[in-house]
């Protein structure tokens, strides 16, 4: 990865390394290690830092001091921020709502409608492969006296909309449900789901994180209601988001952070001017490259993709293929354990649904909501690719991950089992 | 996570990958862990005349510190007598691979291999002696 896009500054100096018996001479060696992490976060584009600097320092003002240059200055910088975050929705910038992240949007748009309503309407929707932050959200609503359906989804990652429209009843007020789902990658059918809420009188509010500057989003053509946005998943700065707000038919909620009244009293404490902008220049670039970079990503992807799929027996996609992110792969390696894998790829940063990456211990929730299995979810690795992602790198990666997978492979005694036809199932394996 | 350097070196030059035949007599084989809960060792030791262990092989399906435990086991039991690999503790290779909290388990693991390992060619043994007294 090079971030700056620039590798003739004279300091980036490679040996030259064998990578799969072929010599590679410096002009092709990536920069170690390669990020391919791109939906854990993204790096800030230089172009958001420059955007943003000037208001650290020289135009530091608060941007809502009302009465002298520098406040109108910060102010003016701030609605513009503002403007170029509706504009990559469809959105009028009246509706947008500046917060510390899609945490916090997310937290505010369910616990913020929920509470608001609470004297008409108590059911909330939502599904099993939602971020830890709504699934929480949810959970904390559920211990207020709301009632949760959380749905399933199938085995492509996708929800039934069948079952969205059963779910609903008189006493639901919101439905929540992700644009893209941050492991697998995977596009839920939007307007389709805006469509059926406007039909039942039901608030829409999606969890934009992954999908936004990624794909085309209207929240007039899709009917949503709600929408929140991430700074640092789209090459802008950590510490900023912002909730999408209808404003016709009006959305109402509850605050969360009370005091000064700002954002339309939907979110109050001073604006963090430098990270406004950080996050509208963000989403200014992402409009603006959307369709050529979508187009690049989706070369490299299938890149990475068919070339596991030609050199590798028993790799298995995790969720949709065409309802997708380009940016995405998931993939399982049966037989050789995803955290073993990512420590013999250690010059490549990747994630894993595999139980020993995570705090809990558990595999992957969304994978096992596809119904993978439990010993498939435990090999699975996320390639996740992006805005300086070139094809060094993902040459590289693949090269790298095969020649793992067939060391691990090796010395599995899943894959001896396997290739000796012996079924894995009919083992009587003592869970511990 | 950091981890150790002897736990890297396991891992990367991971000791005695392979197997045994496991139907020759004097070989015992445990298979312990379970695919659904990520991670599973088959440990194989090889036991000769003189009652000593003389060839240990692993394969393990598992992370980092699971492949490293089932290295160092293998190590260790090399040239050991079967009571002598018995008392190989798990905290005795979960302190040499300075294995972190979350990961004792895969010590854990390694030494029930070995024990697993011991039980089937004790077995194996039994039964041999069992046909040899008819």
């Amino acid at each position: 990865m090079s971030v700056n896009g620039s590798s003739t500054n004279g300091q980036q100096v490679h040996e030259p390394v064998q990578v799969n018996g072929l010599r590679q001479d410096g002009q092709n060696q990536p920069q170690l290690p390669i990020y391919l992490d791109y939906q854990a976060t993204t790096p800030c584009d230089p172009r958001v830092v420059q955007a943003m600097l000037p208001y650290f320092t020289e135009k530091f003002g608060n941007p809502h001091s009302r009465n002298h240059h520098f406040g109108w200055e910060a102010e003016e910088a701030v609605e513009k921020a503002r403007r170029q975050v509706a504009s990559i929705i469809g959105a009028d910038e009246k509706e947008v709502i500046f917060t510390s992240g899609a945490t916090e949007s997310n937290n505010l748009a369910l616990k913020g409608v929920a509470h608001f309503q609470k004297d008409r309407k108590n059911h909330v929707i939502t599904t099993v492969t939602e971020h830890k932050c709504v699934l929480d959200s949810c959970r904390h609503l559920e211990m207020e006296g709301f009632k949760v359906t959380y749905l399933p989804v199938q085995q492509n990652g996708l929800i039934d909309l069948e079952q969205l429209k059963a779910a609903i009843t008189d006493k639901t007020v919101i439905v929540s449900i992700m644009a893209v789902n941050n492991e697998i990658g995977v596009i839920q059918p939007l307007a389709e789901i805006g469509k059926i809420c406007r039909e039942r009188g039901v608030y829409f509010h999606t969890d934009a994180a992954q999908a936004v500057g990624k794909i085309p989003l209207d929240v007039n053509a899709m009917n949503i209601d709600l929408m929140s946005i991430s700074g640092h998943k789209i090459y802008g700065p950590k510490g900023i988001g912002a909730l999408y707000v209808r404003r016709k038919p009006r959305v109402r909620l509850d605050a969360l952070i009370h005091g000064g009244g700002q954002e339309r009293g939907m979110r109050s404490g001073t604006l963090a001017t430098p990270l406004c902008v950080g996050l509208g220049e963000a989403c200014a670039i992402a409009e603006k490259e959307m369709a050529s970079e979508a187009e690049r990503l989706t070369y490299l992807r299938d890149r990475m993709y068919n070339q596991f799929k030609e050199r590798l027996p028993e790799v298995f996609l995790n969720g949709d293929l065409d309802q997708r992110i380009p940016g995405n792969l998931n993939l399982s390696f049966a037989y050789v354990e995803g955290e073993g894998l990512m420590m013999g790829i250690k010059d490549l940063a990747v994630s894993s649904g595999s139980a020993c990456t995570s705090a809990s211990l558990e595999p992957s929730y969304v994978l096992r909501a596809l119904g993978v299995e439990e010993e498939l979810a435990h090999t699975s690795l996320r390639l996740g690719i992006g805005r300086f992602t070139t094809e060094q790198d993902v040459d590289y990666a693949v090269e790298h991950i095969i020649e793992s997978v067939n060391k691990l492979r090796s010395m599995s005694p899943l894959w001896e089992m396997a290739q000796e036809g012996i079924d894995i199932k009919s083992i009587q394996w003592a869970e511990h | 996570m950091a981890y150790s350097q002897q736990l890297i070196d396991h891992y990367e030059n991971p000791r005695n990958v392979g197997s045994l035949e496991k139907t020759d007599g004097t070989v015992g084989t445990g298979l312990v862990g379970a695919p659904a809960c990520g991670d599973v060792m088959k440990l194989q030791i090889k036991v000769g005349v003189d009652g000593r262990i003389e060839d240990a092989k692993f394969k393990t399906f598992g992370c980092g510190s699971a492949i490293a435990s089932s290295s160092l086991a293998t190590e260790w039991v090399k040239g050991k007598t079967l009571d002598e690999a018995e008392q190989i503790k798990n905290t005795e290779i979960a302190q040499h691979l300075s294995l972190p909290p979350v990961k004792i388990h895969c010590s854990i693991l390694a030494e029930d291999a070995i024990k697993a390992a011991i039980k089937d060619y004790r077995d194996k043994q039994q039964v041999a002696d069992g046909k040899a007294a008819e």
